[in-house]
C-alpha cells in the first residue's frame, strides 16, 4: 500500500476540483434549495460529470467504466464534498452501482450499470427500514414467488436519493425472520413500478431522501441480483465501498469548513487584533488540523485496502469512518464557533457543513458503531 | 529502475550479503531478544555499561563494520548507505530479532546536527567517536528560567582569548550522570534580542566545574538531572555553526528531537488480525463474555485506543510515502510530536485503569513486576506531553507555520 498520489490520481483530483469549483460553487448548492428544486441536484450536471468519466471510474470498461479503483474515485468525491455538490454520487455509483457490478450477471449490468455509467439514469439502494438503524440484516419487507415473478411487499425509509432515482436495489426477505443473516436478497425495482409509492424525504443537510410503499409491486426473477436469499454478503460489501466514498466526501467537507474558518480567524478583528492571534483559537485550529490530517491518511488506507483485496479491509473502513465522523463533527462545530454570531446565520455556508457533517457521522454508523465493528473484527 | 534509483538486482545483492553477515556475525543470544527494556539499552560512552558481555561484542562488530550509523558518510565513521539499503539493513536486524547495538542522542540529535552545521574537524572527531560507542552525548538545553520558552537562556559564556568561561546552570538533562559529553545552549552576548545571542557550543562533562545531580521523578526513577557549571573553560573551537548563531542549530536539533520522540511513541496497538497485548491485558482483568470483553466501556477504550495507534501508522507512513515521491516534510513532526505522546499517555492510563486495583501497587508484595511496572511507566508518560517542547509549543507552532495564522 502506497498512501501517496500517482501522477493519474493527481490528475484526476485536479480535474475534479476545478471542475466542481467551476460548476459548483456552493452558491449552486444554496439557489437549488432556496427554489425549492423538485430534485434538488441537477440531472444536466450529473450527465456532464459521466461524460467526464466520474461515473464509470470503479466499474469494467465492457460496462463503460475506467477500470480504476476507490483510491481514484475518492479524489473526485472529496472534491464533491468540499462544495457540496448534491449530486448522487453515492447513491448511484457506490450503493446501486456497486450492488449491481458485485452481484448483477452481464445482462442485468448491461440494462442498469450501463445507463447509469453514462449519466443517463441514477440508482439509489433501499436498505433502511424502520427500526434497522445500521443493521443491514433488519429486514422485514417480504418477497413471495409466484413462478418467474416475486411480489415484494413492505417499507423502506430514508432512501438516499431514492426520491429522484430510476432504479432502486431493494433489500427484501424471501426467507427467515426480521434479523436472520439468511433469507435477504436484492432486487432491482424501476421507480414507476406499480405498487410502488414514492415519497420525498427532506433531510437536516438540504438533500432528499425517499419513503418506499411497495404494496404486491410485481418483479421478475431476471431483476433479482445474486442468488436468492445471499444478498446479506453484498450489501455489506456495498456498504464498506460507500462508507469509504462518504468519508471522502467528509475529508473534502470538513477541510473546506475549516478553511472557511481559517481565514475568518485571519480577517476578523476584535479588541484591535485579529482574533487568530488568539491563543485559545489557534490551539483548537492547530487540533482540527491535525484531525483532519489522520482523516486523510486513514480514508487513503481504507480505499487501497479495498481496492487490495486486503484481509484488513473492513477493519480499515471502520477506522475511516470512525474518524471522519468524530472529525467532521467536531470540525464543523468548531468553524462555527470560530465565525461566532455570523456562523448560525443561514447567510453564511458554514452551517451546511455543520448539518452535512451531522446526516454523514449517522450514515453507514457512527463512530461508535464502528468501534464495536472494529473490536468485533479482531475478536474481542 | 525503482524509486531511488538502484537497480532491483542490486539490492537484492545487498540483502543477500547483509543476511549473511549478520548471520555470521551476530552474537547468537541476543537473537529474537524482543523489545528489550530501557534498562538492557546499549548506550555506549566513557563507563558504558552492557546487560551482557555479548552486547558488547554485538556493539563492536557494529562499530568495526561501520552499521552503527548505517546512512552516515564512511569517512565520519558512518556505513555510507542509501536510504534504500539502510531500510534493508533494519529489516534485516528485525528478522533476527537483535537489539540496537548502540543508541543514544549521539545517534538521533547531536550526530544530524554536526552533519549539517559542523566543521571538517569536528565532524570526524565526533561522528567517529559516536559511531564507536566511545562516547555518551546529553542535552543542555532548558534551565530553571527558560523552559518552554527556551531563547531566554542565561548560561552565561563569556570569551577570554581562544576560550569561553562557562557558569550557569541546566535542567532536564536526560542521563546526564551517565554522558560524556554535552551540548549545550549557551547566553554568549547578553546585549542583543533573545534568539541572537545564543552559541551552541559542546563541552567535555569531565572539565573541571562541571557537576551533575539526579532528578528524582514521581515514577521514583531519575532519568533527567541538574547541571551546574562554574567556571568551565571550553575551546572556542567547539562551538557548532558562529558565535550567536546558535538558535539556527537550537531549532533544527528540536526537529530532531521532535522526530525522535514522534518514533519512539508511534508504535503499539497492531493492525494484525486478531488481538494484540493491550486485548489480553483487558480479558485477563475484566474477562469475557460471548468473546466479547465483558465490561462494554472498557471495550470501547481499548478499541479507540488500538484505532489511535493505527491512525498514528497511517499518517506517518503517508508523510514517509510522501517523502519518498518528493514532498518535504514540514512542521509535520510537531503533529507528530503532539499525537504520539498524547496516544502513549492515554493507552498507559487506559492499562493502569485496566488493570483495576492492581494497578496501584508501588513495590513489595501481592503485585505482579509487570503491574508496579505498568504503574510505574504511567507516572512517566506524564512527562511526554512536557518534555522535547510541551504539547501547547507544538500546537503554536502548528498554528503558525503550517496553518498561518498571526502572532
Amino acid at each position: 500500500m502506497n498512501l501517496s498520489l500517482t501522477d493519474e490520481q493527481q490528475l484526476i483530483a485536479e480535474t475534479a476540483s476545478d471542475f466542481l469549483t467551476e460548476k459548483s460553487p456552493i452558491a449552486r448548492f444554496r439557489a437549488l434549495r432556496d427554489s425549492g428544486d423538485e430534485v434538488g441536484y441537477s440531472k444536466a450536471l450529473w450527465k456532464e460529470m459521466a461524460e467526464l468519466g466520474w461515473a464509470g471510474i470503479p466499474f469494467d470498461e465492457k460496462n463503460g467504466g475506467a477500470d480504476m479503483g476507490m483510491a481514484e474515485l475518492i479524489t473526485v468525491l472529496e472534491a464533491a464534498g468540499a462544495c457540496l455538490a448534491p449530486e448522487p454520487f453515492i447513491s448511484s455509483i457506490l450503493l446501486g452501482g456497486q450492488a449491481l457490478s458485485l452481484a448483477g450477471s452481464d445482462e442485468q449490468k448491461k440494462t442498469w450499470l450501463d445507463p447509469m455509467i453514462e449519466g443517463s439514469t441514477c440508482l439509489a439502494l433501499a436498505a433502511q427500514e424502520t427500526g434497522s438503524r445500521y443493521n443491514l440484516a433488519h429486514v422485514s419487507t417480504q418477497a413471495e414467488r409466484d413462478g418467474d415473478t416475486y411480489k415484494i411487499t413492505g417499507e423502506k425509509i430514508q432512501v438516499i436519493d431514492g426520491h429522484a432515482a430510476d432504479h432502486i436495489v431493494v433489500s427484501v426477505r424471501t426467507s427467515g425472520g426480521e434479523s436472520d443473516e439468511a433469507g435477504i436478497s436484492l432486487f432491482v425495482v424501476a421507480a414507476d413500478a406499480a405498487g410502488l409509492t414514492r415519497t420525498r424525504q427532506h433531510r437536516v443537510d438540504h438533500r432528499s431522501a425517499a419513503l418506499l410503499q411497495l404494496d404486491g409491486v410485481s418483479v421478475d426473477a431476471s431483476a433479482r441480483l445474486g442468488e436468492e436469499g445471499a444478498g446479506l454478503e453484498i450489501l455489506r460489501q456495498v456498504t464498506d465501498l460507500a462508507t469509504v466514498g462518504l468519508c471522502a466526501e467528509m475529508l473534502g467537507g470538513m477541510n473546506q469548513a475549516f478553511q472557511s474558518a481559517l481565514g475568518h480567524l485571519k480577517e476578523r478583528e476584535q479588541f484591535g487584533v485579529k482574533i487568530g492571534t488568539f491563543q485559545a483559537l489557534k490551539h483548537r485550529a492547530a487540533r482540527v488540523f491535525m484531525d483532519i490530517e489522520l482523516c486523510r491518511s486513514s480514508v487513503m488506507a481504507a480505499a487501497r485496502a479495498l481496492d487490495e483485496g486486503d484481509d484488513n479491509a473492513a477493519q480499515l473502513v471502520s477506522l475511516a469512518k470512525a474518524t471522519c465522523s468524530d472529525a467532521y463533527v467536531h470540525a464543523a462545530n468548531e468553524s462555527v464557533q470560530f465565525f461566532g454570531g455570523v456562523g448560525v446565520t443561514d447567510e453564511y455556508d458554514v452551517g451546511f457543513y455543520m448539518k452535512r457533517a451531522r446526516v454523514c457521522e449517522l450514515t453507514f454508523g457512527d463512530a461508535a458503531f464502528h468501534r464495536d465493528r472494529w473490536a468485533s473484527l479482531r475478536n474481542y | 529502475m525503482n524509486m531511488e534509483g538502484l537497480p532491483m538486482a542490486d539490492i537484492e545483492t545487498f540483502r543477500q550479503e547483509t543476511r549473511s553477515w549478520l548471520e555470521a556475525n551476530a552474537p547468537e543470544s541476543l537473537r529474537d531478544y524482543g523489545t528489550a527494556n530501557l534498562d538492557s539499552y546499549t548506550w555506549g560512552g566513557r563507563n558504558a555499561k552492557f546487560a551482557t558481555p555479548d552486547h558488547k561484542v554485538w556493539m563492536d562488530v557494529m562499530a568495526e563494520k561501520q552499521w552503527t550509523a548505517p546512512t552516515w558518510p564512511v569517512e565520519y565513521g558512518g556505513g555510507g548507505l542509501d536510504k534504500q539499503e539502510a531500510k534493508v539493513l533494519a529489516e534485516e536486524i528485525g528478522r533476527l530479532g537483535l537489539p540496537a547495538a548502540v543508541d543514544g542522542f549521539g545517534f538521533t540529535m547531536i550526530g544530524p546536527v554536526l552533519l549539517q552545521f559542523g566543521n571538517e574537524e569536528q565532524k570526524k572527531t565526533h561522528l567517529r567517536r559516536i559511531c564507536r560507542g566511545e562516547i555518551r552525548w546529553c542535552q543542555g538545553y532548558s534551565e530553571p528560567g527558560a523552559g518552554s520558552d527556551l531563547a531566554s537562556v542565561q548560561t552565561k559564556a563569556v570569551r577570554e582569548g581562544e576560550e569561553f568561561v562557562i557558569n550557569g546552570q541546566k535542567v532536564w538533562t536526560s542521563y546526564a550522570d551517565h554522558s560524556d559529553w554535552i551540548f549545550a545552549l549557551v547566553r554568549s552576548n547578553p546585549d542583543v534580542k533573545n534568539q541572537e545571542g545564543i552559541t551552541f557550543i559542546l563541552i567535555d562533562m569531565a572539565t573541571p566545574g562541571v557537576s551533575v545531580s539526579p532528578i528524582p521523578l514521581i515514577s521514583g526513577k531519575s532519568p533527567f538531572c541538574e547541571t551546574h557549571f562554574e567556571d568551565v573553560r571550553v575551546p572556542v573551537g567547539n562551538v557548532i555553526h558562529k558565535i550567536d548563531a546558535g538558535w539556527t542549530v537550537a531549532k533544527a536539533l528540536l526537529g530532531h528531537e521532535r522526530t525522535m520522540i514522534a518514533q519512539v511513541f508511534g508504535g503499539g496497538g497492531g493492525n494484525k488480525q486478531g488481538r494484540g497485548t493491550l486485548v489480553e491485558m483487558a480479558s485477563k482483568y475484566l474477562g469475557e463474555e460471548d468473546g466479547k470483553l465483558a465490561d462494554p466501556i472498557f471495550r470501547h477504550d481499548v478499541a479507540q485506543s488500538e484505532m489511535d495507534a493505527a491512525k498514528f501508522r497511517y499518517a506517518a507512513q503517508r508523510m514517509n510515502d510522501q517523502a519518498r515521491a518528493g514532498h518535504q516534510p514540514g512542521a509535520e513532526s510537531s503533529m507528530f510530536k503532539v499525537l504520539g505522546t498524547e496516544n502513549n499517555m492515554r493507552r498507559s492510563e487506559l492499562e493502569v485503569r485496566l488493570a483495576g486495583p492492581q494497578g496501584l501497587g508501588w513495590e513489595g508484595p501481592g503485585f505482579e513486576p509487570e503491574e508496579l511496572d505498568r504503574t510505574r511507566a504511567w507516572l512517566r508518560t506524564r512527562g511526554n506531553s512536557i518534555e522535547g517542547g510541551t504539547t501547547e509549543i507544538q500546537l503554536n507552532i502548528l498554528a503558525k507555520h503550517v496553518l498561518g495564522l498571526p502572532d
